[in-house]
């Protein structure tokens, strides 16, 4: 099954996130902010990175453009959690080389059909 | 799938507390003038996670009111719009109000949208000014009635390089309608030219179906809009000229989170403790120690025999040390940092402030310092009480202030420390001390001392302890009636702890509080006095010596002072207190420990000095009942109950006179019972 890389410094969202992502039969990595996130995907190759825009010492738009990057990274599906209210933010993510988006707040339905669409 | 959101609720209001907590704290600072980007968006950031958080929780109301709240906050990160004071009260009354709201949330009940409703009119009359892009147009693109739609889709050589996979948007595209598919090979370069990390295809779709929008397909190619070139065009239409570019469709609406909010379980607030998961982690290995040296143990225990002896030895060490380290792990636990219980003093103090036209500038200082949740838990009204009362009584009107010479900002350091095994909390202000006279002068008009009595400084001070006493001329809403101060002090006591003031005219005034870390162990000194065990806390005892008979001398009654150095100090003789039988002639008491509480010292005799070792302390009054000299009970390794001497207390009843060495009844009981 494929790996997911969930990025939140919220941990009730990163739980929820985490939770869902696992029910449905994937393998999930948690990340508290970018730096803990770069770290982790530097060790381990994962499939997909579901990160949110505005967390403490880096943020999502930051991860992205230095996860793209990498040369393991170059294709991997980068996905980043906005809120409708930030479209500008979702403009930036894309110039970072971001893969999509959701939007907040979704349900854990809505999570699913999006990473399911992303990954197959 | 369905899954439930009501087990992360409970994560993400202790999250949004702290948040809001950062978000007060952040604001306060962004008022007083020190505040730098970093602050700020930490600020946006809480606001910014409470409101993702509450969509995907189900909690619209606070997801709607700090909507409001990230908008204005966002306009001052970008530096769009200055803070002014009123903006500052705004944000802040907004803070309180998703307070209200997630106890609302949380105890299950509407909330009371009066607050909220009043808060949002004030934060959209301040962002009227200020044009809200409106929701977008999303239908413009809504057809008449097409049967199919003509696309073409001509990916960027980059796409690939941004995780998107066409074959993907092709997949989903014909979850939408009946899909055909031509390729157009027109760019795809010569094998030498080919760059296989870039997408040289292109597709011309024929997407049939009746109830197909606009906003569906641009949906489907949301995420690529500025990677890929879009012309859309509805077939089966009477103009032919529906066309449209994807970077025209509108985001597509989704629909709100709406997930069902359980009622939440009454009560469930208040008895949860958010342990550092180091610490947890540290926990687990202990355990998973634990369980080895049982395992270890079991082993040698099956086929026992005298040469696996030395095993048995080197296992209980091991035993030992776990429960130690145990004991020690789950103790840490439950320690919280002092800022659980000095967090509410930034708004406090500001609040205070506005409300007496007083400038005081709040220092606090180790917050970190860890203690026992439940002294975090019951210290926090006695805090509020001694710093109400220095803004109120202690520190002066800014004009006041100017006219005695000093700065006009007043100052109130909120300090906590380790020191020993206690922990100490000072509240210290440069207010106008203590008005000897007037307490003075109040304690005689209240009938406390005598007109004529001599009392020294200190004793003056201790008045203020005395139930019943305010010199406040008039009595404010902040302070109250001076039932203050004789509370304060009784319930720091009832913690074990001690409250000692110092007071210098026109410079101030200090409370220090002296707590233990914890109520549940104690660093013990074991003492035998005659078959009974006694525990004495170690951190009352000054020293022990050996009775030398010359030095004791006899007062008034069976007072009894034994001369140390210079010094006399009350002597208790444990033996009669307690009701023990008295020593034999031949074995006379060897041992003198002199023990200090609260400043004051006294020996207590005992028989013979035992190990020193930590006990849990076991409550006497929910077991047998309250008993005076004994603070509580604990249970030795050999199953043998020893009492734990209250060492103010015995402290106590040499300072009540002479009838300290008569047994009573309780105490007699007690030893007994033992």
């Amino acid at each position: 099954m494929p790996s997911i890389l969930a990025v939140d410094d919220s941990t009730s969202m990163r739980q929820m996130v985490a939770f869902t992502l696992q029910q449905a039969g994937y393998e999930v990595v948690e990340a508290k902010d970018g730096v803990e996130a770069l770290a982790l995907a530097k060790s381990r190759k994962v499939n997909l990175v579901l990160s949110d825009v505005n967390m403490p010492n880096m943020d999502g738009i930051t991860l992205v453009r230095e996860l793209r990057a990498l040369p393991t990274y170059k294709f991997v599906p980068l996905l980043l959690l906005t809120t409708e209210s930030s479209p500008e933010k979702k403009a930036e993510g894309k110039a970072a080389g971001a893969t999509g988006w959701l939007v907040k707040p979704f349900n854990p339905e809505q999570l699913l059909g999006t990473i399911k669409k992303v990954l197959g | 799938m369905s899954i439930d959101l009501s087990r992360f609720r409970q994560t993400f209001i202790e999250e949004s507390r702290e948040g809001l907590d950062i978000m007060e704290a952040g604001l306060l600072g962004l008022e007083a003038g020190t505040c730098d980007a970093d602050t700020i968006n930490a600020i946006f950031r809480a606001a910014h996670s409470i409101k993702g958080g509450a969509g995907t929780f189900g909690f619209s109301t606070i997801a709607t009111f700090t909507h409001l709240l990230e908008t204005l906050l966002d306009q001052v990160r970008s530096g769009d719009r200055t803070v002014t004071r009123p903006t500052v009260a705004l944000l802040l009354s907004s803070v309180d109000v998703v307070r209200l709201l997630i106890d609302a949330a949380l105890a299950g009940q509407p909330e009371d949208d009066a607050p909220t409703r009043e808060t949002a009119a004030g934060l959209r009359a301040l962002l009227a000014d200020t044009p809200v892009a409106g929701a977008a147009a999303a239908d413009r693109l809504v057809p008449a009635a097409a049967t199919g739609w003509q696309i073409r889709f001509r990916p960027h050589a980059e796409m690939l390089e941004r995780g998107n996979d066409p074959t993907r948007l092709l997949r989903e595209l014909g979850t939408l309608g009946t899909l055909r598919v031509t390729p157009d090979l027109s760019t795809l370069p010569t094998l030498d030219a080919l760059d296989p990390e870039a997408c040289h295809l292109a597709w011309d779709l024929e997407l049939d179906g009746s109830d197909i929008t606009a906003a569906a397909i641009a949906s489907v190619f949301e995420w690529v809009e500025d990677e890929c070139t879009l012309t859309m065009t509805a077939l089966g239409l009477p103009e032919p000229g529906a066309t449209a570019s994807a970077g025209d469709a509108a985001a597509p609406s989704r629909p709100a989170a709406t997930a069902a909010v359980a009622a939440s379980s009454a009560g469930g607030e208040g008895s949860s403790l958010r342990v550092n998961t180091e610490k947890l982690d540290d926990l687990v290995n202990l355990v998973g120690e634990l369980v080895i040296t049982q395992s270890m143990l079991g082993q040698v225990g099956r086929d026992f025999d005298a040469s696996k002896l030395e095993h048995l030895q080197a296992g209980l060490a091991q035993l030992e040390r776990n429960t130690r380290e145990l004991q020690e792990s789950v103790m840490r636990m439950r320690m919280v940092p002092i800022s659980y219980a000095f967090n509410r003093f930034p708004r406090m103090v500001h609040d205070i402030c506005e409300r007496l036209g007083k400038r005081v500038e709040l220092r606090m200082s180790g917050e970190g310092t860890e203690l026992d949740k439940t002294v975090i838990e019951k210290i926090g009204d006695p805090l509020v009480h001694v710093v109400r009362n220095a803004l109120d009584h202690g520190l002066e009107t800014p004009a006041d202030r100017l006219a005695a010479g000093k700065p006009e900002i007043g100052v109130l350091r909120l300090s906590a420390c380790h020191r020993g095994g206690e922990i100490v909390i000072e509240i210290a202000d440069d207010g106008r001390g203590l008005p000897r006279e007037r307490v003075r002068a109040k304690a005689v008009e209240r009938g406390l001392i005598g007109a004529t009595d001599v009392l020294t400084d200190e004793q003056v001070v201790d008045l203020v302890f005395h139930p019943g006493f305010s010199t406040a001329d008039t009595v404010s809403d902040l302070s109250g009636r001076g039932v203050g101060m004789d509370v304060v002090r009784r319930n720091i006591k009832a913690l074990g702890g001690s409250v000692e003031l110092r007071s210098r005219d026109g410079q101030g005034t200090t409370l220090s509080i002296r707590l233990p870390l914890t109520l549940a162990i104690l660093d013990g000194q074991l003492a035998r006095i005659g078959p009974q065990t006694f525990v004495v806390p170690l951190v009352s005892i000054v020293e022990s010596l050996k009775v030398d008979p010359q030095q004791m001398s006899s007062i008034t009654g069976r007072a009894e002072l034994y001369r140390l150095r210079d010094e006399y100090i009350p002597v208790l003789r444990a033996r009669e207190l307690f009701g023990l039988p008295p020593e034999a002639a031949s074995d006379a008491p060897a041992l003198l420990m002199v023990l200090e509480a609260e400043g004051r010292q006294a020996g207590v005799m005992v028989d013979e000095l035992l190990a020193q070792q930590q006990v849990v302390i076991k409550s006497l009054e929910a077991n047998f009942r309250a008993v005076r000299g004994l603070s509580g009970a604990t249970i030795l390794g050999d199953g043998t109950v020893a009492l734990i001497l209250d060492v103010p207390g015995l402290i106590g009843l040499t300072q009540r006179g002479g009838d300290q060495g008569r047994p009573t009844r309780t105490s007699r009981d007690a030893v007994a019972a033992a």
